[in-house]
């Protein structure tokens, strides 16, 4: 649905040349949601508006829906009438929500609506329409200024919805929210993911944003993407280090030297297995659990626990084969500093 | 010499007085309005990183209204005597006196709608372009409607401005109040009839500003708009009030 292909920006300013993107290839499928995770300064924010040409890129190649939106016309400020035309079916939301506070909440859903040339009735309708959708029909009437921060992202995102986009581009849509509140928006977020089959591409820096509603994430770091891919398939990966992020052991002890520490990674059904107590059973050793987690992430159950066993890690050679055997992903620990050896 | 004037001279003489001022001053302001508010937005359009940048028509537009706001109104009256008498037919009376004033009063109003429009927030005009609004949509649909409290407000303080400089007028037979309480009061003596036109000024001036922050507030949705006199009224603390109710 999204592509980008070796998509760089160079920003110049009094002879300085800034990369923000440094070729970054993307690719987010129809019908699901998709984060790109960082911290700021990694480049997101930059791509997320290369994606409607918000900002124009370096080089490279932004698709959108089969179309090539880098080959329509326009200058950095002035877009060209093919591009504006490709903008109103891509919806975007805004950290600060963006929305005119010279006009209502319907007033500001009917905007988009004004600009693809809607007659009043039906501007009203839809708008009326789309308020009800986020929920917030009651307040059809009421300011910005009279709304709550979760409200005025509830009238952003039913704004974005208006030209009927297939594309949903989230910048930090949550970051200046409570959790709480950041919740309710990340849930209306999947909701309209499952309702309208709306594909949706969100950067954060929040973790727990990726962990509660996307499919897919990348992890960018100095203008490029260092890691991507399905949730599920990341958490099975051995060292991947969105996996580690989104599921952080660290808090939990290290072990002691002398000793093999594992970390385990069960995912679904094998969750209901009482592997632990089989491994001591058959090989008549010793587990000390240093500490466990189980969440839901992209829809499953994954849990995570830390174990340590006696002996080096030659010594535990077998158990460690026998843990994979049941088709758990088994990473092995150094004891000392608790990176994968 | 000269005998105190009667109450009833007074108002024979202040009446016409006050209707050149007002017509004076309406005409100018209409004149600003017209021609200021397009240069101002020019002004931010055509700067670096404008919608329409362009540097060149951006610097030039800036050096014509730095000289137009830097020549003093006195001067400018008598410079433009052959442009007035081109525009109006003469260059005398007070419809004579409003050229002068409209054109003294655009580069002064153009820079305080650049400034209003400046302050519109930039995410806003990028939320237009990301729903393919075009440049003219943004400034229609979003830079004008959200500059506008502040765009009153810079009308009020044009306004004021222009009462001030129409005194000058009666350089070139303009009347006015300013006019009348120069010729009486300073060069006749007649000290009570200049403080009573100065009282009226005031009224004037005062009333002005309450209806233009009467308005500004009106049509700002933020829940509060400052301005000096509505401070000294305390509309400032009902707007804080207001914010509070609505959180």
């Amino acid at each position: 649905m999204i592509t980008t292909t070796d998509l760089t920006k160079v920003y110049r300013s009094q002879g300085r040349e800034v990369t923000a993107l440094a070729g970054v290839d993307l690719h987010v499928r129809e019908g699901e949601v998709y984060g790109v995770v960082g911290t700021s300064g990694a480049g997101k924010s930059t791509l997320i508006r290369c994606v409607n040409m918000l900002e124009r890129p370096s080089s490279g190649t932004v698709t959108v829906d089969g179309l090539d939106l880098t080959a329509l016309g326009g200058h950095e400020q002035r877009a060209g009438s093919a591009l504006r035309e490709a903008r109103r079916r891509i919806g975007m939301v805004f950290q600060h929500f963006n929305l005119l506070a010279s006009r209502t909440a319907q007033e500001n859903v009917e905007l988009p609506l004004e600009i693809i040339g809607l007659d009043r009735a039906q501007r009203r309708r839809k708008a009326a329409e789309l308020l009800d959708l986020v929920g917030l029909a009651d307040k059809a009437r009421s300011y910005p200024s009279q709304l709550s921060g979760g409200q005025k992202q509830r009238v952003g995102i039913a704004r974005a919805l208006a030209g009927d986009p297939k594309v949903l581009l989230s910048d930090e849509a949550t970051s200046a929210l409570d959790p709480e509140t950041t919740r309710s928006i990340l849930k209306l977020l999947r909701d309209l993911n499952q309702q309208l089959g709306l594909t949706v591409l969100l950067i954060t820096h929040e973790m727990d944003v990726i962990k509660s509603v996307c499919d897919s994430a990348a992890l960018m770091r100095g203008g490029r993407v260092v890691e991507s891919g399905e949730l599920t398939d990341l958490l099975a990966t051995p060292g991947s280090e969105l996996a580690r992020e989104l599921f952080p052991l660290s808090e939990f002890g290290s072990g002691h030297p002398g000793r093999t520490v594992l970390e385990i990674t069960f995912q679904g059904d094998t969750s209901a297995r009482p592997f632990v107590s089989q491994l001591a059973r058959t090989y008549q050793i010793d587990i000390n659990i240093l500490g466990a987690a189980v969440e839901t992430i992209a829809g499953r159950m994954v849990g995570r626990m830390r174990v340590e066993l006696s002996g080096s890690h030659q010594d535990n050679v077998v158990p460690i084969g026998f843990l994979r055997e049941q088709g758990l992903q088994v990473d092995v620990l150094d004891a000392a500093n608790g990176a994968v050896a | 010499m000269s005998s105190t004037l009667t109450w009833d001279q007074m108002q024979d003489l202040m009446w016409p007085a006050t209707w050149e001022t007002l017509g004076m001053v309406g005409i100018a302001t209409a004149a600003t309005i017209v021609i200021g508010l397009p240069v101002g937005l020019f002004l931010v359009l055509t700067d670096k990183g404008g919608l329409l940048q362009n540097v060149p028509v951006a610097r030039v537009l800036g050096v014509i209204v730095n000289v137009g706001r830097s020549i003093p109104f006195i001067i400018l009256i008598v410079a433009l005597i052959p442009f007035t008498r081109w525009v109006v037919g003469t260059s005398l009376g007070w419809q004579a006196a409003a050229v002068p004033l409209a054109v003294g009063a655009i580069p002064f109003f153009a820079r305080l709608v650049e400034t209003s429009v400046r302050e519109v927030d930039g995410g806003l005009v990028e939320a237009v372009q990301s729903m393919g609004g075009s440049t003219w949509t943004i400034v229609r649909k979003t830079l004008l409607p959200e500059a506008l409290p502040a765009l009153v407000a810079s009308v009020t303080t044009t306004v004021i401005a222009l009462i001030g400089y129409s005194a000058m007028a009666g350089t070139v037979g303009g009347g006015g109040l300013g006019d009348l309480a120069y010729r009486y009061g300073y060069l006749r003596f007649q000290t009570t009839f200049m403080w009573v036109i100065v009282a009226e000024l005031v009224v004037i001036v005062t009333v002005l500003q309450l209806i233009g922050d009467r308005i500004a507030r009106r049509l700002s949705h933020r829940g509060s708009y400052p301005s000096p006199l509505g401070l000294l009224f305390g509309s400032r603390r009902r707007a804080a009030d207001d914010e509070l109710a609505s959180h």
